[in-house]
């Protein structure tokens, strides 16, 4: 566990909260990430733009230590976790998600966030107790569907749920571990465009006290939400910056051919 | 932020009559279960209850947790071994007997576990199957087995040096009471937080790691205590028909237990046990006809495939949902 400091001084508050140097992933012959040097700052919204196949889910399940690196380094608020397993990354505070909406299908929603605050209330392991135990997470667990506005549903299904409120009872669960960065892969992806806009607020205000790091597609919402963007093509950041920065830089637009916006 | 001030509703409760159904439905079973034996054979009786303990001790871990082990066989005819030879070699009474044997059916649990658990699904399945035939040819050769005769003649013995378990009757409470414990075991151990995180990685094993979740220890200690309370039903085995053989260490034995916990409802409390009644009265009574019984146990299992796809108990649970 990382001990953060109470009151950030000048230095701390100024350090990379995420730092990644030469980091590299191979699958067989082929390079999904290539030489990756790259720091995001503590407190904003990073977003990781690229064409499809340019190594962004790679990239964050290597954050993530889903998958091991085959070289470079990862530290997080200056802690090297470049071999340390993916559970105990998140318990150092950084949570993902996934691109395909990831909850536990046969279980309520209300059980979906509090298997979630069961770990760092240590009643994980009891097998001797009953259900009894858990009753004091009930109040914190609804405040969190509160607080993503699905307090309703808490009976119900997770698999009953639709796809945007899926999205938002993952973002709920993620919420439960009170993470220090969070990393969200695709979360508007396949979703209808009234959800866009509830979510991307939410994302907003979750994010106020963190960091976030977002794989986004729909450059919109890069353009609404995130203070900087990297855009990958071919496994190689190609450019870095704020959105307004890396929208006219020529890389990026021929890293984009065919695929325009307005 | 939303306001916080109002009254936020908590999940509800189950319905009052259905939690009363549930209670008169363990009371009735209850006194089927005390009066069993003045109107069926006993043995039969404690054949199904062994068999249905094996089999629930399966469902915690393929039902509860996800986790298909082909090799279960191992733990049930492994505490068969262990408590036969105590029993009858060192000649230590009927509970220590089921204690030794649990306990081993836990170390080679434990051991198999540790390997196991690096594979997932199919691989996982594959593994215990390997590990388990390595376990079967152990036994086959290992001294105190007696190989392809097994261990004979087990005494029962008597019970705190007081109850003569010999007698049917007898013994078939004290087998009902060992059953009791292993089911009140597996029912603590699904309904507790413990068993949140187990269904949680069941659901979702991903999910379950990315939220600081170390899977590998939940796992582990699932398929040891599934492993041990195989042995316990194994040892319990063991004094009923007072033999051990390789029988009850071999694939298809493992094979039988995944086919009761699926016949009867995976992931339900009951299930298996319905399942293993199904089947061992199947066995008992086609045995003695003409009728092929893996023929008919074959086609019962067709049937509860395409038909049942959550088992007999699942099945029942769903229409006693619907409203």
């Amino acid at each position: 566990m990382i001990q953060e400091p109470v009151k950030e001084g000048y230095a701390v508050s100024d350090a990379p909260i995420l730092s990644i140097r030469g980091l590299c992933k191979s699958f067989g012959g082929f390079h999904a990430v290539k030489d990756v040097d790259v720091d995001f700052q503590r407190g904003q919204i990073h977003a990781l733009i690229g064409p499809n196949g340019a190594g962004k889910s790679t990239f964050f399940s290597l954050l993530s230590k889903f998958h091991e690196p085959t070289s470079g380094t990862i530290s997080l608020a200056g802690q090297d976790i470049t071999r340390t397993r993916p559970e105990k990354v998140v318990r150092m505070g950084m949570v993902r998600s996934f691109q395909i909406s990831a909850v536990f299908p046969e279980m309520t929603v209300f059980e979906n966030v509090r298997v979630a605050l069961q770990r760092r209330t240590g009643r994980d392991i009891q097998f001797w107790c009953g259900l009894g135990l858990l009753d004091g997470l009930r109040d914190e667990a609804m405040y969190l569907l509160d607080r993503v506005g699905i307090a309703d549903l808490a009976d119900k299904r997770a698999a009953d749920l639709s796809y945007g409120r899926k999205r938002t009872l993952e973002i709920a669960t993620t919420l439960a571990l009170d993470p220090k960065v969070i990393l969200l892969d695709e979360p508007m992806a396949g979703m209808a465009v009234e959800d866009i806009g509830m979510v991307s607020a939410l994302i907003k205000e979750i994010s106020h006290d963190r960091t976030t790091l977002m794989v986004e597609h729909n450059l919109n919402v890069v353009e609404d939400l995130c203070d900087t963007a990297t855009v990958l093509a071919r496994g190689e950041i190609v450019a870095k910056g704020t959105f307004s920065e890396i929208r006219n830089d020529s890389e990026v637009r021929r890293a984009y051919i065919g695929t325009d916006y307005d | 932020m939303s306001n916080t001030t109002t009254h936020i509703p908590g999940p509800t409760q189950s319905l009052p009559s259905a939690r009363a159904l549930k209670l008169v439905a363990f009371a009735v079973l209850a006194v089927a279960l005390l009066i069993a034996p003045a109107v069926l054979y006993p043995v039969f009786l404690m054949k199904i209850l062994c068999f249905a303990l094996f089999a629930s001790a399966l469902n915690l871990l393929l039902g509860y947790t996800g986790l298909l082990s082909f090799g279960h066989a191992t733990f049930f005819g492994g505490g068969a071994y262990f408590t036969a030879y105590c029993v009858k070699a060192l000649e230590v009474g009927p509970l220590t007997g089921i204690l030794i044997g649990v306990a081993g059916a836990a170390v080679l649990g434990l051991a198999i576990g540790v390997i196991a658990i690096r594979r997932q699904g199919i691989y996982f399945a594959m593994t215990t199957l390997a590990l388990s035939q390595l376990a079967y040819f152990c036994f086959l050769r290992a001294p105190f087995t007696n190989a392809e005769d097994g261990i004979q003649n087990v005494p029962r013995g008597t019970l705190f040096g007081v109850i003569d378990l010999t007698d049917h009757v007898t013994m078939y409470f004290f087998v009902l009471t060992v059953f009791a414990i292993g089911m009140f075991a597996i029912w603590r151990i699904v309904t507790s937080p413990f068993g949140e995180v187990v269904k949680a990685i069941r659901e979702n094993e991903q999910r379950a790691i990315s939220l600081g979740y170390n899977v590998n220890r939940y796992k582990l200690s699932v398929f040891t205590v599934s492993a041990a309370l195989a042995g316990l039903a194994g040892s319990t085995k063991a004094l009923v028909f007072q033999i051990a053989t390789l029988t009850d260490v071999s694939w298809q034995m493992s094979g039988e237990a995944i086919l009761m916990a699926l016949l009867g409802g995976l992931g339900t409390l009951t299930g298996p046990s319905v399942g293993a009644t199904v089947i061992v009265t199947m066995q008992n009574y086609l045995a003695a006809t003409s009728v092929p019984v893996n023929v008919v146990i074959g086609v019962v299992f067709v049937i509860s495939v395409l038909l049942f796809r959550k088992g007999i108990v699942g099945v029942f649970q769903r229409f006693s949902k619907a409203p």
